[in-house]
């Protein structure tokens, strides 16, 4: 966690109203190190685009400060921030070829004819488009990767200390979006710039960041590096939010310790990490990865009885639909491997998992 | 290999074949006709209305401008009898022309075609009208074999005067460069072509008004519309449509009403100028003098074009994302760099289409400078409505009238070679 003095963006109690009547950003801290890659996730809708855009300097914030580099910008227009920027659809000027493209924000700088065109070949080199068939071409004539690297360049090529990206990838087919997740991620390893990443898309943000912010409903749920985020979620959203998740509704029995007990809805008592229950007697959700779940093995301390609905074959692992406790939404990965028993839709197994694999989250 | 070949449909020189055997364009462009028919069926109606009402008339007002028939049918003997005289010898012609004359007067009186034949010839040279006329009363009681010349010349004495028969001759052509020769102030002399006296040239003065008017206008519209379009198409859809709904109100509006409109606001005793005086800025006995005037026809012009300004510029606007001028701000242009450099670049096609749009329009319009623009303020539309409605020298009408078609033309020419039609976008 970066401290205080050292963090080179922060945002400090940041809201945001459009309309005067609801916040769409409520009271956001967030402090972010130089060199770090830190991904904004979340639906549409809960705010981390209004974030960027008051990172940026297009939006302003209604109340709070944001400052980077030390220095308070709220008053700071857009252009005199030198921030990169990555667009959705990465707004590439149409008018302008390749290298006028790139050229642009060196161009508004006054740098010289020489150096320009120096930067702008090594800003091209650094994204792959080296050639000297894409300079003079202009944005319509490449393909949605290809733009992608330019824009990628061109927020680059001014050696801003900050770049936003904006879903960037979002335009993209699936193989070539995982393809440049990677270059993206290696380009801000190899130039230690520090990224602010946009998306609603999860895999893309554990792939590349160093923390997340979960957002949703103008607030962060949890900021932590993506493995804290999967395994130790911190809330229902979080947990339901990021990767599969099975969940089920209970009442807190008591706490001792980091334990609970908990009696499920429809079932018997089961133990759970004690991690945003409450006290005993509240509501509370409990959330058990599917992978997590071990099927028809004695030793599982936590054990309920589950009736399969539904089998999926995908390859490396079954995908398995039970019923338990009175839900049938239950989803449990059983590898493909020889020492698993075969499972029959209509079966009752008994199933169950570690106490340490079970978290009691909020009620949601 | 070369049942392979024929198998792929393809034959030994190469063309390919349908399944059928026949050659694959052939078969493509039977499957296609009844398409093509049944697209043309569609749009038959329309276009036999416009061939009926709108191309057909315009050809044959245009073909009037260099008709001249009326001369060789009705004075057929004469022109026939004119061959053989010299023009340049300074002699009224002979006998034999009289005799012609005479014969072909008679048949053109019975048909009361000489008036006719004499308003052409007055185009051209001024009292052959009258002296047709005049001659047409009289023609019936002249003596047959008795000396023509003489008794022409008693009538009146321009029938022994050479120059009158040198414009007889110079237009009994079926065809004629007289229409044209007068569009931009020239005639044609004894030496061909020649200019015409100064106090007569008006139609090169009024075309080259008409251009430079339209040009104003059309810099007064793209200056006053582009800041409109760019908030028209700034806005949120909800408030650009209620504003975008001020932008067409005039169309509701009689064209006739909204010009009536500025003379009440423009003339001297009107509302601007009473609240000038009112405010102190203009002596009483120094009103402005906006209406009847250039300054008139181009204000009222420019209010009613506006729209045509703003409606192609706005849907080019729109059409560009505001991420463009995020992206260069981003990038570290200011303001004005990124509108410059980013934004205006890609509305020029709205410019092209606005501008080539309110240029057209104004360049032939019609009724506005003539309700406002008084004297120095009409426009060659202007006169070519005189001449088919007032002087009925619908001739030299069509002429001007295909004159500025072509100026249009080659101005529309001009544009392409210059900024590109395709880079005209409307919508």
């Amino acid at each position: 966690m970066p401290d205080r003095d050292r963090a080179f963006v922060v945002f400090d109690g940041v809201q945001k109203s459009y309309d005067g009547v609801s916040l769409v950003v409520k009271n956001l801290n967030l402090e972010i190190a130089r060199g770090e890659f830190l991904t904004m996730l979340g639906p549409s809708g809960s705010g981390k685009t209004t974030c960027l855009m008051m990172l940026a300097g297009f939006e302003v914030a209604t109340h709070g400060d944001i400052s980077l580099g030390g220095q308070p910008i709220n008053n700071i227009p857009p252009h005199r921030r030198g921030i990169g920027m990555v667009f959705q659809n990465y707004a590439l000027f149409p008018h302008m070829t390749i290298a006028e493209n790139l050229a642009f924000p060196l161009q508004v700088r006054r740098m010289g004819r020489a150096e320009v065109e120096e930067k702008v070949q090594r800003a091209l080199e650094m994204v792959q488009m080296g050639g000297s068939e894409f300079a003079g071409r202009r944005p319509a004539q490449l393909s949605g990767g290809q733009q992608q690297r330019v824009a990628l360049a061109r927020a680059l090529v001014f050696e801003p200390d900050l770049v936003l990206m904006d879903e960037p990838l979002g335009a993209l087919d699936k193989q070539l979006r995982e393809h440049m997740q990677y270059e993206i991620k290696h380009l801000h390893e190899r130039l230690g710039v520090t990224v602010v990443y946009v998306t609603h898309d999860q895999s893309e943000a554990l792939t590349m960041s160093d923390r997340i912010a979960v957002f949703n409903d103008g607030v962060i749920q949890q900021l932590a590096p993506p493995e804290d985020l999967y395994e130790r979620p911190e809330n229902a959203f979080v947990a339901q939010f990021i990767g599969e998740n099975n969940k089920l509704d209970g009442t807190v029995e008591s706490i001792s310790g980091s334990e609970a007990r908990i009696r499920l809805d429809g079932a018997g008592e089961i133990g759970a990490m004690a991690i945003n229950c409450g006290a005993a007697g509240s509501r509370t959700m409990l959330s058990i990865r599917p992978e997590r779940v071990l099927i028809a093995e004695s030793s599982a301390p936590n054990r309920l009885d589950g009736r399969v609905v539904e089998l999926i074959y995908l390859g490396d692992h079954i995908r398995c639909r039970m019923e338990v406790a009175g839900r049938d939404d239950f989803v449990v990965k059983i590898p493909n491997s020889a020492k698993h028993s075969v499972l029959k839709v209509g079966e009752t197994t008994p199933i169950g998992w570690l106490t340490d694999d079970c978290r009691a989250l909020d009620a949601a | 290999m070369q049942r392979g070949m024929m198998a792929n449909g393809e034959n030994a020189t190469g063309l390919i074949l349908a399944a059928d055997g026949r050659p694959l364009k052939q078969s493509l462009a039977r499957a296609l006709r009844l398409q093509k028919l049944r697209a043309l069926a569609l749009i038959a109606p329309l276009l036999i209305f416009i061939l009926v009402t709108f191309a057909a008339p315009i050809a044959d007002m245009l073909f009037r401008s260099v008709e001249n028939s009326i001369v060789p049918d009705t004075l057929p003997l004469t022109v026939q009898a004119l061959a053989d005289w010299d023009e340049t010898s300074g002699e009224p012609p002979g006998e034999a022309v009289f005799v012609a004359l005479h014969q072909d007067l008679l048949a053109a009186v019975a048909a009361k075609a000489h008036t006719r034949v004499g308003s052409r010839l007055n185009y051209e040279k001024t009292g052959l009208a009258s002296l047709l006329r005049k001659t047409g009363r009289r023609v019936k009681r002249m003596a047959e074999d008795g000396n023509l010349a003489a008794q022409f010349a008693k009538i009146h004495k321009d029938w022994v005067n050479p120059e009158i028969w040198a414009v007889i001759k110079r237009f009994s052509g079926n065809y004629t460069s007289g229409y044209f020769l007068n569009s931009i102030d020239t005639r044609l002399g004894a030496d061909g072509i020649e200019a015409k006296p100064e106090n007569e040239r008006i139609y090169i003065f009024l075309f080259e008004r008409t251009l430079l008017l339209s040009v104003a206008i059309t810099v007064a519209c793209l200056l006053i519309g582009y800041p409109v379009a760019f908030l028209l198409a700034t806005l949120p859809m909800r408030t650009s449509n209620v504003l975008m709904i001020l932008v067409l109100l005039p169309f509701w509006t009689s064209l006739l009403v909204r010009t009536s409109a500025w003379k009440v606001l423009l003339q001297q005793q009107g509302v601007i100028n009473d609240t000038l005086v009112f405010l102190g800025l203009i002596a009483d006995d120094a009103r402005l003098a906006m209406i009847n005037n250039q300054t008139g026809t181009i204000i009222a012009m420019t209010h009613i074009l506006l729209p045509f300004m703003i409606l192609p510029l706005y849907s080019v606007m729109r059409t560009i994302p505001p991420s463009y001028m995020r992206a260069a701000r981003s990038l570290g242009a200011t303001d004005w760099t990124a509108f410059w450099r980013v934004y205006f670049p890609q509305s020029v096609p709205g410019i092209g289409a606005g501008a080539i749009l309110v240029f057209i329009l104004a360049i032939g319009y019609y009724i506005t400078p003539e309700l406002v623009g008084g004297t120095s303020g009409t426009f060659i539309s202007n006169r070519i409505a005189y001449h088919i409605s007032s002087s009925l020298n619908w001739g030299l009408a069509a002429a001007l009238g295909v004159i500025l078609l072509v100026v249009v033309l080659l101005l529309y020419w001009l544009y392409d070679k210059i900024i590109g039609i395709d880079n005209v976008k409307l919508g």
